[in-house]
């Protein structure tokens, strides 16, 4: 257990992605889930863009996984980290996969369990960092202390409150948005209500964008 | 005559590849290791540090080495799975010999007759054909222990001038381009000054895929300000967040830097006082770019003006700053042109040599740096010693204890190597750590140099697609099996540590080389009892020259998590920044920092010319080729691995959607693709990230699944490097999957 050490966080950074999946094969070598993966890597579009995004448990404050669960089966640790389903009261009922907004929930129908990204909890809880983190070669998926967030990066911003809807949630884990870009896409309101003066830039459309660049024919 | 002795598809079956996956120990939750052991990663030049978990004589898995600076702990998906090699159902336990009764074609024989059958060959072929119908081919993987035996044993024991390299197909155009403007061929500078870089270029370099863990350098350069400029024609993960992305025809990088320096000058972006101090050749360089004007060089490269423009004014205006290339400019039958006019650029800006202020090649190889430093590579002896130079010479015969005329003059590079073959000048081979039938171009030409033989030997761990035609396979051994030293991307000579014992006959690359010359009769100064002893012969022999080891311990290396050479003496720390003002080096003498003798760098005019194979109206596009993250080189130990595989299945052509329009393709759709050499039939990648006249397929697939059927063997004058980055090729949409894909599975 590490003493008096400053709260460690986990940063996920999109903007930084490079697609190469380190998190997806190094989350197969936690001990806890040794060979099942509870990370995906999402393409966003690959015919248009190299964009990926790994997609990790964003452990909501109040997790609608588990607030869907009809058997009380998904927890929330006292240091907020959300579990996989405990295998005694999950009934496969697929309510939390339905349900989270962030698509991370998986029903593994083989063993009739909902497994999910428990933050390496086996390792964060004495100190380490998550498996996915500690090796992502981009640092799109990062564990650190909020001190060394800000002085490593100053042109993002992270972001832990979300809206869908008329539902706002909020997470333990953080997303870093551009500082000059637009955080605001993920919260609308956070601006109105800080007083910001910032407004949501729509980015250039990708096939613009491109269409701009190979401004050339093929030969 | 070394033809396959059965057909593929039984080889196939009986040596692979298959797909490992995790299993019994390694598949165990909670499984308490034995030991761990602090070593790095088996594949590119990063060389990341990694710890490996070892039970019961088995590696089961790593834990991060956040200790290590270079990576601190990162990986990317190939270290993290390259565990899975170690107890492979295709490893290589006992020696093979060539039997087309047995299944496979070959069946096991007790290692020492394998030996000493290797050593009957060896002597029958230069007895009727003299010492030079042998040839070596080595690897850039070698630790550089045994780098430096393969040069020995092929000078040396064997007697034979024909020893190359796989290094020849990854780095040769930069060393050459290095060594002709710095004097010496090395990274200049630690990562750590991408950091502080204002301005960050990179040209021809796939980081986010080839060297995964660098993309965190350059974003957090990014995160300190810095713009990012990425030249390539496709748009690669890297480029998707650059601040400039030049999406520029394959094959006219020289045009760019030419066009770049051109803007340099005109908008007086020079630092007048570094060129006139510390370089010479200016002005013959400032002359040839005249005609380079904006216009122009949009018009050859492709790329708007403006965004030409913007580089420049970046480039030119920034107070710091960091220039990567890597393949994407290299690998051009004039690949150290596009090298020497990257350089240019460096130069111009005055930006060497200080903190935050560099210029590397990307090493693309384990050991692409210590491996053509230390005697593999056809004109050179340890130490970065010339072989064609009397005192060099000298020098390395008195360390062997030959006369210096016993030596053999330089030899060929690897694809003039097969070029005897087929002019009947060397009758057999010996290969190590090298799959050319897959990673050489114009794939066909080498099977069937390699059907001419009258004998081969391979020293492999698995039986690789070169290695099938073999008369004999002697069992090797894999990184964690051995012990010694490797020099990565930045100059740092680190260590590997042995974590397990090889299995079976399984025995260390360099004890079998040391059993052929024994059984050769030649063991004189083939008798070390471990890689530390190489070591040191290797420190003494690079005493004094560029590559100066001769300071650098295991201990030092240990104690300091690895040391930068130069490094000439017991008390001296390394050097990780080259060319400091004031610095000292065994040229120069004090005349100043750069490697010649009067202490001064050389600009070099960066000669224009197109690609050996331009496109016309038969062959209308141009094929470029590259790695995917997943996979590694000739794909030998990474086809195996079963999640990697799983990653990225089978090679892909990517196209542009226009492209696919114009031709009627679908994503998915099977494509036939041609060259004038071959042609294959893969499955289409519909993306926008490419250029609409470029084409795109991954290296790493054998056999009919092969880019290397369709890429041309023009070379580079000076490298000697194959132009595996552009060829004319064309298109067309095929009736259906081809046969093979009822038959290969998809890492075959």
């Amino acid at each position: 257990m590490i003493i008096n050490s400053p709260p460690k966080f986990f940063f996920l950074d999109p903007n930084r992605c490079i697609g190469c999946q380190a998190c997806v094969q190094a989350c197969t070598e936690c001990d806890t889930h040794k060979g099942h993966s509870m990370i995906h890597l999402e393409y966003v579009d690959r015919g248009a863009s190299t964009q990926t995004t790994p997609v990790i448990c964003m452990h909501c404050d109040s997790p609608t996984c588990a607030e869907v669960c009809p058997a009380d089966a998904i927890k929330r640790t006292e240091d907020g980290v959300v579990q996989s389903a405990r295998k005694p009261r999950c009934i496969a009922c697929s309510n939390c996969v339905l349900a989270c907004p962030f698509g991370v929930p998986k029903m593994h129908s083989g063993i009739e369990l909902m497994m999910k990204c428990d933050m390496c909890y086996d390792r964060t809880s004495i100190g380490k960092s998550p498996m996915c983190a500690a090796v992502c070669p981009s640092q799109a998926l990062f564990y650190s202390t909020a001190e060394e967030i800000a002085r490593l990066r100053p042109r993002s911003t992270p972001i832990n409150r979300f809206q869908f809807g008329g539902q706002t949630v909020h997470t333990k884990v953080l997303m870093m948005t551009p500082c000059d870009a637009a955080p605001d896409r993920l919260d609308i309101t956070s601006a109105l209500n800080e007083g910001r003066s910032r407004v949501a830039v729509e980015q250039t459309a990708p096939d613009v964008l491109l269409d701009n660049l190979y401004s050339v024919a093929p030969q | 005559m070394a033809q396959q002795p059965v057909a593929t598809l039984e080889i196939i079956r009986q040596f692979g590849p298959h797909l490992a996956f995790a299993d019994g120990a390694r598949l165990s939750c909670g499984v308490q290791p034995d030991r761990v052991v602090q070593t790095h990663c088996c594949f590119c030049g990063q060389q990341c540090g990694i710890q490996l978990k070892v039970k019961d004589n088995q590696v089961v898995g790593f834990e991060p080495w956040e200790q290590f600076p270079l990576n601190r702990g990162m990986l990317c998906p190939k270290g993290v799975k390259r565990y899975l090699q170690g107890s492979h159902p295709d490893r290589l336990t006992s020696a093979i010999v060539r039997d087309t009764a047995a299944p496979g074609g070959f069946r096991p024989a007790p290692y020492l007759a394998a030996i000493q059958q290797t050593a009957a060959a060896i002597q029958r072929i230069q007895s009727e054909h003299g010492a030079g119908a042998m040839a070596v081919l080595s690897g850039a993987s070698l630790t550089n222990e045994k780098a430096y035996l393969m040069g020995k044993f092929a000078r040396v024991c064997l007697r034979t001038p024909h020893i190359d390299y796989n290094g020849r197909l990854c780095m040769v155009s930069a060393a050459a381009g290095n060594k002709k403007a710095f004097g010496i061929d090395r990274a200049a500078n630690p990562w750590a000054d991408i950091l502080g870089a204002e301005v960050v270029w990179i040209s021809g370099a796939n980081i986010a895929e080839c060297a995964p863990i660098t993309t965190s350098y350059v974003w957090q350069a990014r995160e300190n300000g810095a713009k990012i400029v990425v030249v390539d024609p496709r748009m690669t993960p890297l480029a998707r967040t650059c601040d400039l992305f030049l999406p520029i025809k394959p094959g006219r990088d020289a045009v760019l830097f030419n066009g770049i320096l051109h803007l340099m000058i005109e908008n007086h972006w020079l630092d007048r006082s570094f060129i006139e101090q510390y370089t010479v050749g200016f002005d013959a360089v400032a002359d040839s770019v005249r005609q380079w004007t904006p216009a122009r060089t949009a018009e050859m490269t492709g790329i708007a003006e403006r965004s030409i423009r913007q580089a420049a004014e970046w480039w030119g205006t920034a107070k710091t700053s960091f220039l990567l290339h890597a393949r994407g400019i290299e690998h051009h039958s004039h690949g150290v042109q596009n090298v020497l006019g990257a350089i240019n650029v460096v130069l111009a800006s005055g930006r060497i040599g200080r903190e935050f202020c560099g210029y590397a090649t990307i090493t693309g190889q384990g050991n692409g740096q210590g491996g053509r430093e230390h005697g593999q590579k056809c004109d050179q002896l340890p130490g970065g010693r010339d072989l064609a130079n009397p005192d060099h010479r000298a020098h390395a015969a008195q360390i062997w204890g030959i006369a210096p005329a016993e030596l053999p003059p330089p030899g060929v590079d690897v694809y003039e190597l097969f070029r005897k073959i087929d002019r009947g000048e060397i009758r057999g081979l010996l290969s190590i750590c090298f799959n050319p039938l897959v990673s050489l171009p114009d794939s066909q030409f080498v099977q069937r140099m390699l059907e001419k033989l009258d004998f081969y030997v391979a020293i492999d761990f698995f039986l690789n697609e070169t290695a099938r035609f073999a008369d004999i396979v002697l069992p090797g051994s894999l990184q964690e099996e051995d012990e010694g030293t490797v020099t990565q991307i930045e100059g740092r000579v680190i260590k590997i540590n042995q974590a397990i014992d090889p299995p079976g006959d399984a025995r260390q690359d360099w004890r079998i080389i040391q059993d052929i010359a024994q059984a050769l009769g030649r063991s004189h100064g083939f008798t070390f009892n471990h890689p530390r002893e190489i070591f040191d012969e290797l420190r003494r022999a690079s005493r004094g020259g560029i590559a100066d080891y001769s300071g650098i311990t295991y201990k030092k290396i240990d104690k300091q998590y690895g040391v930068f050479w130069p490094c000439p003496s017991d008390d001296h720390r390394g050097t990780p920044r080259l060319f400091e003002a004031g610095s000292w080096n065994p040229v120069a003498q004090g005349a100043g920092p750069f490697y010649f003798t009067d202490g001064k760098a050389r600009f070099n005019v960066a000669d224009v010319h197109p690609p050996a194979e331009d496109v016309d109206a038969d062959y209308p596009l141009m094929l470029t080729t590259g790695r995917v993250v997943s996979q590694f080189l000739s794909g030998t130990q990474t086809r195996r691995i079963g999640p990697l595989v799983e990653q990225y299945p089978e090679p892909r052509v990517e196209l542009h959607p226009q492209l696919a329009a114009s031709l009627d393709i679908a994503d998915g759709d099977w494509i036939n693709v041609e060259s004038r050499r071959g042609g294959s039939t893969l499955r289409a990648q519909v993306v926008r990230t490419i250029r609409p006249d470029t084409v795109f397929i991954p290296y790493h697939w054998p056999g009919l699944k092969s880019a290397n059927r369709l890429t041309i063997a023009a070379q580079d004058p000076i490298s000697k490097i194959p132009e595996y980055k552009v060829c004319a090729v064309r298109l067309q949409k095929a009736e259906g999957p081809p046969p093979y894909a009822a038959e290969l599975k998809p890492q075959q």
